[in-house]
């Protein structure tokens, strides 16, 4: 099982997401996160999912996905071939100075920003490819995490 | 012209070419029946007693005549009535309209009265589903929904109209009938490569589904299989396009298929599946299904490729595009020695039911039914052991003459779909086979039988249980006969007859053939009550997950 991105170029219709989130809720396809936008075109929309597959299970993901009436297109892309970024939010507690340091620390590592920092909290923000933005929470976990939120993956050819 | 939406409807379904529609009044398609009663002599439409009944009846019109059925509902309840019989037609891709009205477009979204959200219900057992909510879209919104129910894998479309559209007014053009051409994105070098495949094969084996029917391929199936003397298993929806005579027809495949033909997929280096999917019926066991066979796979839907068995070529292609393509490159060539071998298996392996003169035995029902109605007769199944006893003796030699279904595997399909093949067919005899747990889901149809002179023939296996969920407990739940044994106090002939139908109960063959004749001589329907033993099973049987070594014969 591996994690996949799919693009999606789908028909600005009411009801196209519950179409294509039904999809994959009926032939138990697995979303790590989706996300909708708008593009230039008001009548086209674009949908950017992250999909733990196999192959064979990507196939079917593939080409279901295409049969959709409102789908116009659907593509694979790879993190490293493409332009791909996630959001992630993480709040942190903060007891002391001194993971307040270590936390600094880590952010600077990986390009985060501290958005925020008040008694006790801080909020950090990272913009990354999904599998730095994996290995920043990962890394981030051995701290006083409160929560977190991912802002699902856009994604474009180059 | 200056039309409302409801003539606008009825002028459309008129441009596509249809004269015929199934459905059931209310509230919300008032304005629709109005417009119904001044179309009603260019628009018949059959009143069913469900709406359920409706959607089948629509089902059976599409398969027994290969155009579009259409079938119309009101909202809330009469459009989830519709929901079994448009999941039903989308397993087994059949090309079928499904009109629902919906309350008012203000109305919509707070729970009014018989309002439901049937777009959202039925997502994902159709192909597609309009919400109409300008009248200025609803004719090209019908056009394309015919477009897309017979464009590709055909399969239904609804469209949901909310009451207020139907009354509003704009102008109308009509159009010509919605044409499909497909395209594929096939080359001659594709057809030469698979050609060279199939010439190569010492042990070749056809086996082919309902996309040969789909696509009008039979005549072209038939040609590859002679020029190429290759043998062919049929899935049991594709019962009918191969006649029964046929050397190279080895009958059906799957979990009560033949015994040879089992074997001949097991033994074949080369398996060439046209228009077919792999189902859990057929490859029983994907892993140990055609185990040495090279598998070259031609369906048109793409994502039918590799999802239940892996393929080791394919082309993406309607049955005759395919085969017109590729029987140019197919060699004329015999396989004497793997006949000779299938020929064996068949003469030694294959079931053969013992005829009895005292009692009716199921295949006797089924082989009188064939011999009295002739080679056009249609069957039309309910689900269960009778399902599975007419796809084995009906012995049909054309496509459509037998409709049944097999992806949902609905009970209750049968008495609608009679319905619609004999408005579709009136001068063809219909048989309806089904059983007495079938027969009492949707018995309420008789009442459009009666109504409408409808000489269907129901021939009812009455085995007093559930006969195929008891055959699986009496097979692999030691006999604990959980809720199959129905022992109800019908007296069918009594019911046909208080509904307006004729009743006959059977006892034994020669009983039958009276009955059978006396059905057929009548102008209205006619219940036969078919009494068989309870212990009788669908044989051969290769259990749920087994492979043909596993197959049951006695």
């Amino acid at each position: 099982m591996q994690k996949y991105i799919v693009s999606v170029l789908v028909r600005n219709q009411a009801g196209v997401l519950a179409r294509v989130s039904s999809l994959f809720g009926r032939r138990a396809f697995n979303i790590d996160s989706l996300t909708v936008s708008a593009t230039t075109d008001p009548k086209l929309s674009r949908m950017s999912i992250i999909v733990t597959a196999d192959e064979q299970v990507l196939e079917q993901v593939m080409k279901q996905v295409s049969k959709l009436y409102e789908v116009l297109s659907v593509e694979q892309l790879w993190e490293d071939e493409s332009y791909c970024k996630e959001l992630v939010f993480v709040k942190l507690r903060t007891e002391d100075a001194l993971s307040r340091d270590a936390i600094r620390e880590i952010a600077e590592i990986y390009n985060a920003n501290v958005v925020e920092s008040v008694k006790n909290a801080m909020i950090v923000e990272l913009t990354e490819v999904p599998s730095r933005i994996d290995a920043f929470l990962d890394v981030i976990s051995n701290f006083d995490v409160i929560e977190t939120c991912r802002s699902g993956v856009t994604a474009m050819a180059k | 012209m200056r039309l409302n939406g409801s003539q606008i409807l009825c002028e459309t379904l008129l441009e596509q070419g249809v004269d015929t529609i199934f459905g059931y009044p209310g509230g919300a398609v008032l304005n629709i029946y109005d417009a119904l009663y001044a179309y009603q002599d260019r628009i018949h439409h059959v009143l069913t007693a469900h709406e359920q009944g409706a959607s089948h009846a629509a089902d059976g019109y599409a398969r027994a005549t290969g155009k579009t059925g259409v079938v119309l509902a009101t909202s809330g309840p009469g459009a989830t009535n519709l929901v079994t019989g448009i999941a039903t037609a989308y397993m087994d891709s059949v090309p079928m309209i499904a009109i629902t009205g919906n309350v008012g477009v203000p109305l919509i979204g707070k729970d009014s009265f018989q309002e439901v959200y049937i777009a959202g219900i039925t997502m994902p057992i159709t192909k597609h589903n309009f919400v109409v909510r300008d009248v200025t879209e609803l004719s090209d919104t019908i056009r394309e929904a015919f477009r897309i129910a017979n464009s590709g894998r055909p399969g239904p479309v609804l469209i949901d109209i909310p009451k207020d559209v139907t009354a509003a007014e704009c102008e109308y053009e009509p159009q010509a009938p919605v044409e499909v051409r497909e395209t594929y994105d096939v080359t001659e070098d594709d057809y030469k490569r698979l050609a060279a495949a199939i010439n190569a094969a010492e042990r070749p084996v056809i086996y082919f589904g309902g996309g040969v029917v789909s696509s009008h391929a039979c005549d072209e199936l038939r040609a590859l299989m002679h020029k190429a003397d290759i043998p062919a298993t049929n899935t049991m929806m594709a019962t009918g396009v191969i006649a029964a005579d046929d050397p190279l027809y080895l009958g059906m495949i799957g979990m009560h298929g033949k015994v040879s033909a089992g074997w001949a997929i097991d033994k074949a280096d080369v398996l060439i599946s046209i228009g077919a999917r792999f189902s859990d019926r057929v490859a029983t066991n994907t892993n140990r299904f055609a185990p040495d066979a090279k598998i070259l796979h031609i369906d048109i839907d793409a994502a039918e490729i590799n999802k239940n068995m892996p393929a080791d070529d394919f082309l993406v292609s309607d049955a005759r595009t395919f085969l017109a393509g590729v029987l140019p490159y197919i060699k004329e060539t015999r396989h004497d020695t793997w006949r000779a071998q299938i020929a064996d298996w068949q003469q030694n392996l294959d079931y053969r039911p013992k005829d009895a003169f005292d009692c009716l035995r199921p295949h006797q029902i089924i082989r009188l039914c064939a011999e009295l109605g002739g080679e056009d007769a249609i069957f039309v199944t309910d689900v269960g052991q009778h399902q599975m006893w007419a796809a084995q003796y009906c012995d049909r030699s054309h496509a459509r003459k037998f409709l049944s279904s097999g992806g949902l595997g609905t009970m209750g399909f049968g008495y609608g779909a009679a319905i619609g093949a004999k408005v579709a067919k009136p001068e063809l005899p219909v048989f309806h086979i089904t059983g007495d747990g079938s027969f009492h889901m949707n018995l309420n149809e008789l009442c459009t039988t009666v109504t409408y002179g409808l000489p269907v023939i129901t021939v009812i296996m009455n085995n007093q249980v559930l006969g195929m969920v008891r055959q699986w407990q009496t097979m692999f739940y030691g006999k604990r006969y959980s809720s199959t044994t129905l022992e109800r106090k019908t007296d069918y002939v009594k019911l046909a007859e208080a509904f307006g139908a004729q009743g006959f109960r059977c006892t034994t063959p020669d009983e039958l053939r009276e009955a059978l004749t006396r059905a057929m001589a009548h102008n209205g329907p006619t219940v036969i009550d078919c009494v068989i033993d309870r212990d009788e099973r669908v044989l051969p049987m290769i259990p749920a997950g087994g492979d043909i070594q596993n197959i049951v014969a006695d």
